[in-house]
């Protein structure tokens, strides 16, 4: 029993495994192919993966809440469930029942489409997340692109749902959205290739094990700022929220959407947040490596910690100008970018 | 063709669109009267390509109340709780612009201690609208934070004009020849708290948004007005000040106690939105100023004069303004010598100030429309009236 539990926290990824390999002689023994096996061991995966999906979305949108009230004097959500834990279950309920609005002048099946679009785009990045030690559904030999490619699909998403919405607001929305995640993705991926440079690997697995019990962190100092600023672009938060500036776009591309659709985009949205945290914590913060804390918590415990940072960036500044988001990142962040990767190029070659 | 959009919102039926719009590359863009960066229901009607402003129409009316009509129908006194309607975030401006008038009709000197209250009230309400203004700016900015921090401090304010008034936003404190009610006993010692903790959150604010550099790179160098046209469009107060204009009513043409008070008169240098911005924070400090020193000048007397029930004051005609927080609130009254004016004529500074829009916008980009909008501190129902 003990050592079930202490695999269960510290070696997760072995139990697993020992799980698969059990489910493949159960299914060797009753004839299936292998593949049948596998197929129904990944489906585990999802279901794992959707639920930490919700459960986490729950808990993320509670906690910025929370956090922004503490740091404007309010007190946030506090009626529905302890500490208003509960506030986010309400407002999805919420969301369910409500009718489900399509403009008459949108384009039906791109418009409905759309928010699936983003939040399978979100949702296919938990695929290359280690959580924990060999606790990463497919730790992918090309692990970082799959993450670089997987993470600029949403911007289709985006895209065709502000240009379905049929409505001024929301094409700029998607635009401006489409322009953002391209400008900020290049310097995302520079910073990105720095790091699989000194890991001297594109595996996930590799790059958490490769780094020191630091992290990259210390190592790539501006490489980590720079995709601090680049993820959150990425995901469209303040002060990089131009797609669904309110206060210009009304809602940008979401404002047709009501209802699940709605929600869907949130969703997609928090998660996203998750995976910003998740995936700088993944390269630089040395991901699930730790002392004495089991794997999944120290790999929890900091990826929550950079998401309280992006919130507190988000609640503290004003809003970029669009011009100024493209100038920022052209003309700062790549040259930046370019030179860490030069920099990181040289010393790994000479040391 | 006058108005070729219709009025659906956020969308101009194709038709009637391209015949307005010159090229193809151009399109018309509807913003308000409910879009959130208006502050009220106020349309402006942008002729865009791009992302950029070609041209800008205002649509004014959606709260039009026909005030100036209603005046006539009423006495002088019933008038002046609709003054408070205009502009729901300076009442007390706007009483004792409409108070003043009257009192000059009559003729009528008002004791020291009423001028110290008047003066007090409206430096309060002075700080109150520039918060408000600095709070919903910052929500239009994408900073939602000193919105919450604003609202503390108004909350102290409106504290200390509803226990003396009675209400929060349209106060109808003023009466002819003085106030309903005395200052109450709790006033000054809530005043003193303020002030003593006020010049920190102004501070504080300061540097939360309007120097912060994100701010600066989208309001320094937008939006600019000359000194020469900010005259020509009669503007006024901070929007006017901060074209380098240092003209301000308190100091140009004193009235109450103005002229005995020690007080600065910020003005800026390049008439861009971040000098509005900036003259309104400095404008906060100095009115802290002026508070301090009415404070420890209060004098000790009547909080009104008996003046007759019902007042007719003598065939003429009368102009008093007063320094609002959104500039001169005048109140042009023509007396026939009955209980009701024959005329009230109200000159307002939001409608001035709108007026410079469309010349601030052409050639800017959409995002600076909420920029510039919001640094006019358009006040909509003083607008329409």
């Amino acid at each position: 029993m003990e050592t079930f539990l202490y695999k269960l926290f510290y070696d997760t990824g072995a139990l697993i495994d020992g799980w698969h390999a059990a489910a493949n002689a159960a299914g060797a023994a009753r004839g299936w192919p292998p593949l049948v096996v596998d197929i129904l061991f990944q489906l585990g995966w999802a279901v794992a993966a959707a639920l930490f999906l919700a459960l986490n979305a729950l808990f993320i949108i509670w906690f910025e809440r929370k956090v922004a009230a503490k740091m404007q004097l309010r007190r946030g959500p506090n009626r529905v469930g302890p500490f208003g834990l509960l506030q986010t279950l309400a407002d999805t309920g919420k969301l369910l029942i409500k009718e489900d609005i399509i403009p008459t002048a949108a384009d039906r099946p791109v418009f409905r489409a759309a928010p699936f679009v983003v939040l399978a785009a979100t949702v296919l990045l938990f695929v290359v997340l280690p959580f924990g030690k060999g606790l990463i559904p497919a730790d992918l030999n090309i692990g970082v692109v799959y993450f670089l490619a997987i993470s600029g699909i949403s911007v289709i998403g985006i895209l065709s749902g502000g240009w379905a919405s049929n409505n001024k607001y929301s094409l700029m929305g998607g635009m401006r959205s489409a322009a953002q995640i391209v400008s900020y993705e290049v310097p995302g991926v520079l910073v990105v290739l720095s790091v699989a440079m000194l890991a001297g690997s594109l595996k996930m697995g590799d790059i958490v094990r490769a780094q020191p019990s630091y992290g990259y962190a210390l190592l790539q100092p501006v490489g980590f700022i720079l995709f601090l600023i680049a993820s959150n672009a990425e995901i469209n938060r303040g002060p990089f929220d131009l797609p669904e500036a309110d206060s210009e776009l009304v809602s940008g591309f979401v404002t047709e959407y009501s209802a699940m659709r709605f929600a869907f985009f949130f969703l997609a949205e928090y998660t996203n947040l998750f995976l910003a945290g998740a995936f700088a914590t993944t390269l630089f913060l040395g991901g699930w490596r730790g002392p004495l804390l089991p794997p999944v918590v120290w790999f929890l415990l900091k990826s929550y910690i950079v998401v309280f940072v992006l919130i507190w960036i988000r609640w503290t500044f004003p809003r970029l100008r669009v011009d100024h988001l493209m100038e920022f990142s052209w003309k700062v962040l790549l040259p930046l970018a370019l030179l860490n990767l030069l920099v990181t190029a040289v010393l790994v070659k000479v040391l | 063709m006058s108005d070729p959009t219709t009025p659906t919102g956020g969308r101009a039926s194709p038709a009637t669109a391209q015949a307005s719009a010159g090229t193809s590359d151009e399109f018309l863009l509807n913003v308000g009267p409910q879009h959130p960066a208006t502050h009220g229901v106020l349309r402006v009607v942008v002729t865009m390509d791009g992302e950029v402003v070609k041209d800008l129409q205002p649509h004014l009316g959606y709260v039009h109340r026909g005030l100036e009509k209603l005046f006539e129908n009423r006495t002088y006194e019933q008038i002046i709780p609709f003054t408070d309607r205009t502009d729901y975030l300076s009442a007390i401006a706007n009483n004792w612009a409409y108070v003043m008038a009257v009192e000059k009709l009559l003729g009528m000197e008002v004791p020291k201690k009423v001028e110290y209250i008047r003066v007090l009230m409206a430096e309060l309400n002075r700080i109150n609208s520039h918060l408000l203004w600095l709070a919903a700016y910052g929500l239009d900015m994408g900073a939602f934070t000193p919105f919450l921090y604003a609202f503390r401090d108004r909350e102290e304010i409106n504290t200390m004009i509803e226990e003396a008034s009675g209400g929060r936003l349209t106060t109808n404190y003023f009466r002819i020849g003085g106030f309903i009610h005395d200052l109450p006993p709790a006033f000054f010692p809530r005043l003193k708290k303020f002030l003593g903790r006020f010049g920190r959150a102004v501070d504080e604010l300061d540097t939360l948004l309007v120097e912060n550099a994100i701010f600066v790179a989208r309001t320094r160098g937008v939006g600019i007005i000359s000194r020469e046209r900010a005259i020509s469009y009669g503007m006024s107060g901070p929007c006017l000040r901060a074209s380098d204009a240092p003209l301000d009513l308190r100091r140009e043409a004193p009235y109450s106690i103005y002229g005995s008070l020690e007080f600065e008169i910020p003005a800026g240098r390049n008439g861009d939105t971040w000098d509005r911005s900036w003259v309104r924070i400095e404008e906060m400090r100095q009115s802290l100023r002026i508070l301090r020193q009415a404070m420890d000048g209060f004098p000790e007397g009547e909080h009104r004069v008996r003046a007759p029930r019902n007042i007719e004051p003598p065939a003429g005609e009368v102009y008093s303004a007063v320094e609002g927080p959104r500039g001169e609130v005048g109140f042009y009254v023509v007396s026939d010598g009955t209980r009701k004016p024959y005329r009230v004529k109200m000159r307002k500074p939001s409608f001035s100030n709108f007026s410079a829009l469309p010349e601030i916008m052409r050639g800017l980009k959409i995002a600076d429309l909420v920029a510039v909008m919001g640094s006019l501190d358009l006040v909509v129902p003083e607008i329409d009236r």
